[in-house]
C-alpha cells in the first residue's frame, strides 16, 4: 500500500486540471517517497508572492502582502513575510514559505551565536546578514537543491543604508529600488520612477505612500497577492515592522466594463 | 589524604572499598584551589559575580572571563579550571541553541542544569577521561523567573537562592544567609554581590584579583548582560569602603 | 481538448542551476599596458536587476579581471581566486605573476569540468617582462593569450570591430608604412568607448554604465590625453598603476 496521497493519482474522469489548481506536480509513475532515494525540492509548494523595497532619506523600507497561497488557493492569509534579524536587518521573502520559515530558523540561530559566543562588541548588519544568505543560498542551488526564494535585504548599520537582493540561484544585486516576483514587472517600473534621484530626500511618510501605491496595483493585477500589506521600516533607530494593514482599493470603474458589472448584454 | 598510595585515586572508573571516587573528590579540590564565584536569585533577577585571580600583571585587563553568556537569558559562571569551565559553557551553548531548535522557545534553566549534570557526571564514569575541575553556577531568567543552579564535579546539580563556589565558599555562603534575597532588586544585588568578593578575598595569600560583575533581571530586558561600567564601579568603590569599615 | 500527453506521460521537470544575467566586458593590450573594460548592467531575461553591478575586478597591482556570464557563478568565482591570491601572498611575500594567475584560474575552472562555473573570464595586465597581456577563457578553463579579447552578449558584435582595428583584419596596410604590432594607448581608449557605444544601441543586456581598467607597466605614465580624463588612480604598493575610468552609457 502507497500510504502518500500525492501518488494516488487523480479521480478516473479528472485526471487534468484545465484551471491548474492542483498545486503539486503530478508525480512519475514509479516516484515512490519511500524508494530510499533522497528527494530535493522541485518547486514551490506554500509560496508568497512579491516583496518591495526602496531607499529613503532615513533609511530603508521593505513591503510584503501577508498571504501565502497553496497553488492558486489563498491558503494562508495572515502570513508574515518580514522577518528581522539582529537590531539593523530585516529580510522579506517571496517564494516557498517553509523554506523561508528555515532560513528564520538558520537566521535566529546565527544572530544568538553571534551575541552569546563572540562577546567581541561586534555585530551583524545588513551587509552581513546579505552575504551570509547568498553564500546559503548559493550552496544550496550548487547541491541542485534550492532554498525557492527570493529576498530582500535591507537595512540601516553605522549610518550606511543597505539594501540587496538574493535568490534561488545565488543571484545577488543592490539598488535604490528592488522588487522579487511579478513586482519586478509590474512595481518596479513604478518605484524607479518615484525614488530614483530621490533617495536622499523621500521622507518616511513619502515612501509608504510610494509603496502602498505599488502594493495597490499589484493587488489589482497579481491574482497570488491580498489586500493586507506589512512595511517594515529599518532606520538609524532600528527596525520596526507594521501591524498587518489593510489596502484601500476602489473598483468602482468595474461597473462599467461589459462581463463585470451588472450589465445583462 | 589517606587515599594516596591506596591505589583506589587513580582511575574515576574505580570505587575505593568505602564507596567514594576519589578522582571525584580530587576534581573539589580543583575548585577550591580557585577564586570565588557566586550567583544571587533575587526578586527580579539574578547576578552572577567572580573573584578573578590575576596571578601575572602581564595579562591584558578583562582577558580570560570567567562569566560567559550561553543564551540570551543564561550566564554561566565558573570556579576551577578555566579550561574546563569553557569547554562546559560551549556544551551550554550547543544545549541551548538545539533546545531551541526543537522546542522554538529559549530553555529553560532546569533544562539546562539537567542536561549539563548528564555531561558532567558522564566524565565520572571512564577510566579514560577526568571529571570536570569546575563548579558551575548557572543563572538566568526563563519564563517561571529568575532562577540559580550549581553543578558540581561529580554531575550532580542543585537549585539555590544564593550559591557559592570556589575558595572562598564558606564566608560568602555565611554573607549570603544573611540577605534577604527575595526582598532584594537586581540593582541592590549587584552592590551586595561585589561586597562579597571584595570580602571573601583574602589578600595575605593572593594579591591581585579582578571582579567580574553580570546581571539578568527587568532593567536589562531579561538578557544576561556586563554589568554597565558606571554601575560597575559605583559597586566596586562601595564595596571597598564597605571592606575599610568591616575591618 | 485539452492536452492529456502531458498528463499520461508526465514529464520531469528539472531545476535549473543556472541564468544568463547579460552584460559584455573586453580587454586589450598594448605594449605596455592593458585595458580591462566591463559594462555595469545586470539583466535576467528583459528584466534590468540594477544599473550598477560591477564585472571587472582588481586582483593585484598588475592583475584584473573580468568576469561574465552567471552573475552568480561570477561572484563566487572572483571570490576564490581572490583568496588563492591572498594565500599565495602569505606564502611567498609578493603578488603572483600574471601567467601564473592565468594558469590558477584554469585550474580552477577545470576542477569544475562537470558543474561548470558558468562564466567567460577574460584577464588583463602586466607580465614580468613589462608587457601588455590578456588572457581570455572558456567556461572550463580553455585558455590562451592574446592581444584582445571580447565576451559575453555582445561578443559578436565586439569582437569583429576589434579584429578590424586591433587586428587590422580587411585591412590592407599602405605602401612603406605596415600596421602597428601596438597602439598607443588614447586610441585603445577610445576603441573600447565606442565598442561599449556601439553595442548598448544594438544590444539591449548592454548599458547603464561603463567601467575602464588601465594597468600601466612599471614606470609609465598615463598620457596626457588619458590623464585628462581624469581617472581614479587605486592604491598600489609602485611599480606598477591601476586607474579605474568610468562612463556612463545610455540607460534605455
Amino acid at each position: 500500500m502507497d500510504h502518500f496521497p500525492t501518488n494516488w493519482g487523480r479521480p478516473k474522469y479528472d485526471n487534468f486540471d484545465t484551471s491548474a489548481t492542483y498545486p503539486l506536480h503530478n508525480r512519475g509513475q514509479n516516484q515512490s517517497t519511500t524508494s530510499g532515494a533522497t528527494q530535493h525540492t522541485q518547486q514551490p509548494i506554500v509560496t508568497g508572492t512579491s516583496v518591495l523595497a526602496i531607499k529613503f532619506k532615513d533609511g530603508i523600507m521593505i513591503a510584503a502582502d501577508t498571504l501565502a497561497s497553496y497553488g492558486s488557493l489563498a491558503r494562508f492569509k495572515g502570513v508574515q513575510r518580514l522577518h528581522p534579524v539582529g537590531d539593523y536587518t530585516v529580510v522579506g521573502a517571496s517564494g516557498d514559505m517553509s523554506d523561508f520559515q528555515y532560513l528564520q530558523h538558520i537566521l535566529d540561530g546565527l544572530v544568538i551565536s553571534e551575541e552569546t559566543t563572540a562577546q567581541d562588541g561586534h555585530t551583524l548588519g545588513p551587509a552581513e546578514i546579505h552575504e551570509y544568505l547568498s553564500q546559503v543560498m548559493y550552496a544550496r542551488r550548487s547541491k541542485m537543491n534550492p532554498l525557492w526564494n527570493s529576498l530582500l535585504v535591507g537595512g540601516v548599520k553605522d549610518g550606511q543604508r543597505f539594501l540587496a537582493y538574493v535568490d534561488l540561484l545565488g543571484v545577488t544585486y543592490s539598488a535604490s529600488t528592488l522588487a522579487t516576483g511579478y513586482g519586478a514587472y509590474i512595481a518596479q517600473p513604478l518605484l524607479r520612477k518615484a525614488v530614483e534621484g530621490r533617495e536622499n530626500t523621500l521622507t518616511e511618510p513619502e515612501a509608504r505612500a510610494i509603496l502602498e501605491n505599488a502594493l495597490r496595483v499589484l493587488f489589482y493585477r497579481d491574482a497570488r497577492s491580498i489586500n493586507q500589506y506589512q512595511i517594515a521600516t529599518i532606520t538609524a533607530n532600528g527596525a520596526e515592522i507594521s501591524a498587518s494593514l489593510k489596502l484601500e482599493t476602489s473598483w468602482g470603474f468595474a461597473e462599467g466594463i461589459r462581463g463585470y458589472g451588472a450589465q445583462t448584454q | 589524604m589517606t587515599s594516596i598510595g591506596t591505589g583506589y585515586d587513580l582511575s574515576a572508573s574505580t570505587y575505593s572499598p568505602d564507596g567514594r571516587i576519589f578522582q571525584v573528590e580530587y576534581a573539589n579540590k580543583a575548585v577550591d584551589n580557585s577564586g570565588t564565584a557566586i550567583g544571587l536569585r533575587v526578586k527580579d533577577g539574578v547576578v552572577l559575580a567572580v573573584e578573578k585571580l590575576v596571578h601575572s600583571k602581564l595579562l591584558v585587563p578583562g582577558a580570560n572571563r570567567r562569566i560567559q553568556t550561553i543564551d540570551r537569558h543564561i550566564g554561566l559562571a565558573s570556579s576551577g579550571l578555566l579550561a574546563d569551565g569553557r569547554h562546559l559553557s560551549n556544551r551550554a551553548r550547543d544545549e541551548a541553541a538545539s533546545y531551541r531548535d526543537n522546542y522554538n522557545e529559549p530553555a529553560p534553566l532546569k533544562a539546562l542544569a539537567d542536561r549539563l549534570g548528564l555531561y558532567v557526571q558522564v566524565y565520572t564514569l571512564y577510566s579514560s577521561v577526568r571529571p570536570f575541575g569546575c563548579s558551575t553556577i548557572l543563572g538566568g531568567i526563563d519564563k517561571d523567573g529568575p532562577s540559580i543552579y550549581v553543578i558540581e564535579p561529580s554531575g550532580v546539580f542543585y537549585g539555590y537562592n544564593g550559591a557559592a563556589v570556589g575558595k572562598g565558599r564558606q564566608l560568602a555562603k555565611t554573607e549570603l544567609e544573611k540577605l534577604k534575597l527575595s526582598e532584594l532588586t537586581t540593582r541592590e544585588a549587584v552592590f551586595e554581590a561585589a561586597r562579597i568578593i571584595h570580602l571573601v578575598h583574602d589578600d595575605a595569600k593572593e594579591k591581585e584579583f579582578e571582579l567580574e560583575l553580570s546581571w539578568i533581571g527587568d532593567e536589562t530586558n531579561g538578557r544576561h548582560v556586563p554589568v554597565p561600567q558606571d554601575l560597575f564601579e559605583e559597586a566596586d568603590r562601595k564595596a571597598k569602603e564597605a571592606l575599610e569599615n568591616f575591618e | 481538448m485539452p492536452d492529456m500527453s502531458a498528463i499520461v506521460n508526465p514529464q520531469q521537470r528539472q531545476f535549473n542551476p543556472y541564468a544568463e544575467n547579460g552584460g559584455t566586458i573586453l580587454a586589450i593590450a598594448g605594449a605596455d599596458f592593458t585595458v580591462i573594460a566591463g559594462d555595469t548592467r545586470q539583466s535576467e531575461g528583459y528584466s534590468i536587476q540594477t544599473r550598477y553591478a560591477p564585472k571587472v575586478f582588481r586582483l593585484t597591482d598588475r592583475a584584473v579581471l573580468a568576469v561574465n556570464g552567471f552573475a552568480a557563478d561570477g561572484n563566487m568565482f572572483v571570490k576564490k581566486v581572490k583568496q588563492r591570491l591572498e594565500w599565495y601572498r602569505h606564502a611567498h611575500a609578493k603578488d603572483m605573476p600574471l601567467r601564473a594567475i592565468a594558469r590558477l584560474i584554469q585550474t580552477m575552472l577545470y576542477a569544475q569540468r562537470f558543474f561548470p562555473y558558468y562564466v567567460y573570464n577574460i584577464l588583463g595586465g602586466i607580465e614580468e617582462d613589462g608587457t601588455g597581456a590578456v588572457y581570455s577563457f572558456d567556461p572550463v578553463g580553455s585558455y590562451e593569450r592574446e592581444t584582445c579579447r571580447a565576451a559575453g552578449a555582445a561578443q559578436s558584435l565586439v569582437q569583429p570591430f576589434l579584429d578590424n582595428q586591433i587586428y587590422f583584419k580587411n585591412q590592407t596596410a599602405a605602401q612603406g608604412s605596415p600596421h602597428p604590432a601596438h597602439l598607443p594607448l588614447p586610441d585603445v581608449l577610445s576603441i573600447v568607448i565606442d565598442s561599449f557605444t556601439s553595442a548598448t544601441e544594438r544590444h539591449i543586456e548592454v548599458g547603464d554604465g561603463l567601467e575602464m581598467y588601465i594597468v600601466l607597466a612599471r614606470g609609465r605614465t598615463l598620457p596626457d590625453a588619458v590623464a585628462g580624463l581624469r581617472p581614479q588612480e587605486l592604491p598600489s604598493a609602485g611599480g606598477e598603476k591601476v586607474f579605474v575610468l568610468k562612463r556612463d552609457l545610455k540607460k534605455d
